[in-house]
């Protein structure tokens, strides 16, 4: 069964123009690429991993640590990948030019972050818990507290851009983006409270593991 | 297959505080031999430009050859105010039976999952009629696939839906 959401969720108003309407084309075996780009780690910082050491002091909020393992859906660990990962900050607003909410902008929070996996598929990145925030997809509308994940697996076929959420949170039914996935798959992007990555007298630990396509059993593309 | 794969969910109008990169529209340097820019825009079904778009493109080298030694093979560009892109590549080589071409995903809001679209070159007319793929793309809808010639690259625009709606493939 596919966890995906529809591109068509009419719900959610904003796929009503952009979603494509015609089927995609499917691409003709072997052809679909099973290598997969990199921006490469070089760019990507230890420090990166940690939302709360901002610019000249430290990020507002409840204090979290997020980690998981990214694994294929074989099951096998994806290593070296890289995670980017944005959110608003704890009172709900993005550090964007656009995000008009009325809530404080947190001088001390960006809301950006990057990891690479390590040997296990394993990350780790210590931020903040984002609120939640309104948004005018229709009445009262509020976005359940979510953080934005991107990332790359090792082909083409296992990107992925998801967001994780919270665990018992009392929007989750009126959210028609979270909502937009089938109802089976839902509880895949909800995080679990994780007493053992809690941080003593400091964070409260949550852990998301991310589960990409497999790269497919297709030959590879002769080069 | 129904594994546990994780769904997937849009980037949100606010992408573009995660996702961008300073080089990341630029796939090579710019005294690259044969650097191009691939500039296009993206519309939605309403005419309406797309500002809060990310596309990424990932190809083979001048040779043909993904993964190429000092070849990144990857781009990435959120749309501007005017909804467009531009990333600055060579040409790819032409991999054995196929019209050299560059793979894009396209990412934004509104859309809960990626697009997959492909870029094919209008100056490489015979390789085009022989691809595979192409030919699998009802002919009426080829010419969404084909970017054509500008003075500094070429022109590769998007349309997410309606009559001129781009060709999407699924992988």
């Amino acid at each position: 069964m596919n966890p995906h959401p529809p591109l068509l969720s009419p719900g959610y108003g904003s796929t009503l123009l952009r979603a494509p309407r015609q089927e995609p084309i499917l691409l003709p075996h072997p052809l679909a690429d099973l290598t997969g780009p990199a921006l490469g780690e070089g760019p990507v910082a230890a420090a990166d991993a940690d939302l709360t050491a901002g610019p000249d002091g430290e990020a507002q909020g409840q204090r979290i640590v997020v980690h998981g393992q990214v694994r294929d859906a074989d099951g096998r660990p994806v290593r070296d990948t890289l995670l980017e990962v944005w959110q608003a900050n704890a009172a709900g607003r993005y550090r964007h030019r656009w995000d008009r909410h009325d809530a404080p902008l947190d001088p001390h929070f960006t809301g950006v972050g990057r990891a690479l996996t390590d040997a296990q598929g394993r990350y780790r990145f210590v931020t903040v818990k984002p609120g939640a925030y309104p948004w005018g997809n229709h009445a009262n509308a509020w976005r359940p507290a979510h953080i934005h994940f991107s990332v790359f697996g090792r082909a083409f076929t296992q990107r992925l851009v998801t967001q994780m959420y919270f665990p018992d949170d009392p929007l989750f039914a009126y959210d028609p983006i979270y909502n937009s996935v089938p109802e089976f798959a839902r509880d895949r992007l909800v995080a679990g409270f994780d007493l053992s990555a809690t941080v003593e007298s400091w964070a409260l630990g949550y852990r998301f593991d991310i589960v990409l396509a497999g790269t497919g059993a297709t030959p590879m593309e002769t080069p | 297959m129904s594994g546990p794969e994780t769904p997937s969910q849009t980037v949100g109008p606010y992408l573009s505080i995660g996702l961008s990169w300073d080089e990341g529209p630029l796939v090579v340097p710019d005294d690259a031999p044969g650097a191009v820019w691939l500039r296009g825009e993206i519309r939605d079904g309403g005419g309406e430009v797309v500002q809060d778009a990310l596309v990424e493109t990932w190809q083979a080298g001048p040779d043909g050859e993904f993964h190429a030694p000092g070849f990144r093979g990857f781009g990435r560009c959120p749309t501007d105010d005017d909804g467009r892109y531009a990333i600055r590549t060579v040409k790819p080589g032409a991999v054995a039976g196929h019209a050299p071409r560059i793979d894009v995903t396209v990412f934004a809001r509104g859309l809960l999952h990626r697009v997959m679209t492909r870029v094919y070159f209008a100056d490489e007319p015979s390789a085009n009629a022989a691809d595979p793929v192409l030919a699998a793309v009802p002919a009426e809808r080829r010419a969404t696939l084909v970017a054509e010639r500008t003075e500094d690259g070429y022109r590769f625009d998007i349309t997410l839906q309606g009559p001129d709606e781009t060709v999407f493939f699924a992988v």
